[in-house]
């Protein structure tokens, strides 16, 4: 039962059983923290599993269909046969190819997405307790857009590297609300540090910031290059971005790569402005909130799979236009009306605050709303054919020839 | 101990990566080497203590600087094409001044100050991220340096805008 | 601990190969690293004097940050020029660009 009181009691036990085989203090300081590097690694790892098998599944009934059913009951066994394919493939390096970059490029992109785990509070007292979490979080993230910029020029081919160029330049624009955006949590919970952010939401912050919220979860997808914003790297468009010259293992690294970015945004969201590992006996039972943690991040998870089922592509410079023009403005002006109404009410109760900010959300909302009728109002209207109508061609029938030979 | 054997590993890894940045031929490979050092030089400040201005170093350098670096040679260069010999002819006189200054400067520094070998007793407190903050926007403190890298900041926006995309209309224009 | 004169060293190491790569090298962005390095080991510099003469004061964090906001307005503004020369000349090679010699 203490073990439920206090994980962290396993720490202590397998500290002793090191110092019991006779190891130096500091010796066993470093193997626990590869013990623990390790498991950290780990986990999530085999968690992509189930999020493959579980995309796929929830993809196919929005699209009417069933989804992998073969493999397995239900198809649970199809992430291992996927796997299992992408091991035995044939690994080519295409001529002319840096080899060395080309080799890294994956590992860095598979990095990029594990050293974010490390910052993340999993429970009361346990996972991570880094003081500058937050900007640790934007830094990580400029590691996965590396990756892909080598990646793309490794290949060797100028379509790769076409590919690489517009992701890179997709990724560094959405860093920029996405920044602004997860300025509104620390300036609510006055610092930096995920557990003190977790510590603050009496009152869950999607309340509070509800615009923040939503523009920290457009950017993120647009971050991580899921639809709407995958143009760059779908296999329909250009033949696969940066990615095409990558078979096998390579790619299966980008692959759950991509996956556990999604459901590690999903963490981060629930983690920021959900409440994080907070709920009803979570602080008594750390297990418990880890629990609440990972049921949040799975409905979010869920949302952004949702939101791949049901909606087109965006075109690169519409994709763009949308980060330059719409979310950086809007989150600058949310951060702003957020740090002055947050000084004017900080006597207030959290409650009140909290409801004081979402009235101030909502007028912004109200007012962005005007603003884009407006623009609708100035845009050409779409092109919708009308029966009878250019640009829809009617196919008129050939007059019947007369008989010949009459 | 701990952090002695850190501080040789990370400064050896380094030094090592800066000679990958000037020597090498293939200029996407000396970029690299520029990242593995801007990596290093964060895992300084670490050791030192300045864990802000770690994370910093990660998102402003490594994030956005060597990101823009590794763009303008990728832009400069057909795929595949030969990079050619990258070193002056006068990189003798260069080893040689370089060399001169960094003796120079070990020598100088190599016995500096005893009373500072040791880190000052007082330590870092908890807070000094807030007082960063706090004294970049004190009228007493640190405003007005603040205040002119904003506006060098924007300077250098409009300007490198300017210089990327306006001469090319004005070029266009000339010749049209 | 560490004493500072080795930190001091490793920049000037830092700085020293930083040096070389300046004078050395012809292709601008070659030349550019350079001074990224020279860069990097001032910060090291001032950050370790910070930390071993005076960590509960500010000004050294400060000066590290004015350096931070310099480097990256000096890159942008450095790289875009460096851009705009290659269209005029089609080379990237600094020895190229001698129009206005004698």
């Amino acid at each position: 039962m203490a073990f439920l009181q206090d994980p962290t009691i396993v720490v202590e036990w397998l500290r002793q059983l090191f110092l019991g085989w006779g190891l130096s203090p500091s010796l066993a300081s470093l193997l626990l923290y590869v013990v623990g590097a390790l498991a950290l690694a780990t986990g999530p790892l085999l968690w992509v599993i189930f999020l493959i098998w579980f995309e796929r599944k929830a993809v196919a009934r929005i699209q009417d269909r069933l989804g992998p059913n073969r493999v397995g009951p239900y198809g649970l066994l199809q992430p291992f046969a996927d796997v299992l394919k992408l091991l035995t493939k044939e690994d080519i390096i295409p001529a002319k190819a840096d080899k060395v970059l080309y080799w890294m490029a994956p590992i860095l992109s598979l990095a990029g997405v594990l050293l974010l785990w490390p910052a993340i509070p999993l429970g009361k007292g346990i996972g991570g307790n880094v003081n500058v979490a937050v900007l640790y979080l934007v830094a990580v993230g400029t590691l996965s857009t590396f990756a892909i910029l080598i990646a793309g020029w490794s290949a060797n081919n100028k379509y790769a590297l076409l590919g690489a160029f517009r992701t890179v330049a997709q990724m560094i624009s959405y860093e920029v609300p996405i920044v602004l955006a997860l300025l509104v949590p620390v300036l609510l919970a006055r610092s930096m540090n995920l557990q003190d952010i977790v510590a603050a939401q009496d009152v869950w912050f999607v309340v509070a910031a509800p615009l923040a919220a939503l523009i920290f979860f457009i950017a993120s997808i647009a971050e991580v290059g899921r639809t709407p914003f995958d143009l760059l790297e779908a296999e329909s468009e250009i033949i696969a971005g940066f990615h095409i010259e990558y078979s096998g293992m390579k790619f299966a690294m980008f692959f759950a790569g991509e996956f556990l970015h999604a459901f590690t945004t999903g963490v981060l969201g629930a983690v920021l402005f959900f409440g994080g590992w907070r709920g009803p006996g979570a602080e008594a039972y750390p297990l418990l909130g880890l629990f609440y943690l990972w049921l949040k991040a799975f409905l979010l998870y869920f949302v952004i799979v949702w939101i791949r089922g049901s909606f087109p592509r965006v075109r690169i410079d519409h994709l763009l236009d949308f980060t330059w023009k719409f979310l950086t403005p809007l989150a600058l002006v949310v951060l702003m009306v957020t740090a002055l109404l947050d000084k004017a009410l900080a006597a207030a109760g959290p409650w009140a605050r909290a409801l004081g900010l979402l009235v101030a959300n909502g007028l912004i909302w109200l007012v962005v709303q005007r603003w884009l009728r407006g623009v609708e109002k100035r845009l050409e209207p779409p092109m919708v054919a009308q029966p009878g109508q250019y640009p829809v061609a009617r196919y008129t029938p050939p007059e019947p020839q007369a008989a010949e030979g009459d | 101990m701990v952090t002695t054997f850190v501080f040789v590993l990370t400064a050896a890894v380094m030094l090592v990566a800066a000679l990958i940045a000037v020597l090498k031929d293939n200029l996407v490979h000396a970029a690299m080497g520029l990242v593995v050092t801007l990596f290093g030089t964060a895992v300084l400040f670490v050791l030192l203590e300045s864990y802000f201005l770690a994370v910093a170093q990660v998102v402003i350098y490594v994030g956005a600087i060597a990101i823009l670096i590794v763009f303008s040679i990728m832009l400069t260069r057909r795929v595949g094409a030969h990079w050619g010999r990258q070193t002056n002819a006068t990189w003798p006189w260069a080893l040689l001044t370089a060399g001169v200054l960094t003796v120079l400067f070990a020598l100088m520094v190599r016995g500096w100050d005893p009373d500072a070998v040791l880190p000052a007793a007082a330590g870092v407190p908890e807070d000094i991220t807030a007082r960063l903050g706090a004294a970049l926007v004190d009228p007493n403190g640190y405003v007005v340096p603040f205040e002119v890298a904003s506006v060098l900041l924007l300077a250098a926006l409009i300007g490198a805008v300017y210089v990327a995309w306006g001469g090319r209309k004005a070029e266009k224009e000339t010749q049209g | 601990m560490v004493p500072l004169s080795w930190y001091l060293i490793v920049a000037a190491l830092l700085f020293g190969i930083g040096v070389y790569g300046v004078l050395a090298r012809k292709n601008a962005v070659a030349i550019l690293i350079g001074l990224e390095l020279m860069f990097n080991a001032v910060l090291v510099n001032v950050l370790a004097f910070w930390r071993y003469l005076q960590p509960t004061g500010t000004a050294g964090l400060v000066f590290a940050v004015v350096i931070f906001a310099v480097a990256a307005a000096e890159v942008a503004v450095g790289l875009a020029l460096f851009i705009a020369v290659y269209r005029r000349f089609g080379s990237s090679d600094v020895d190229d660009i001698n129009l206005l010699k004698w």
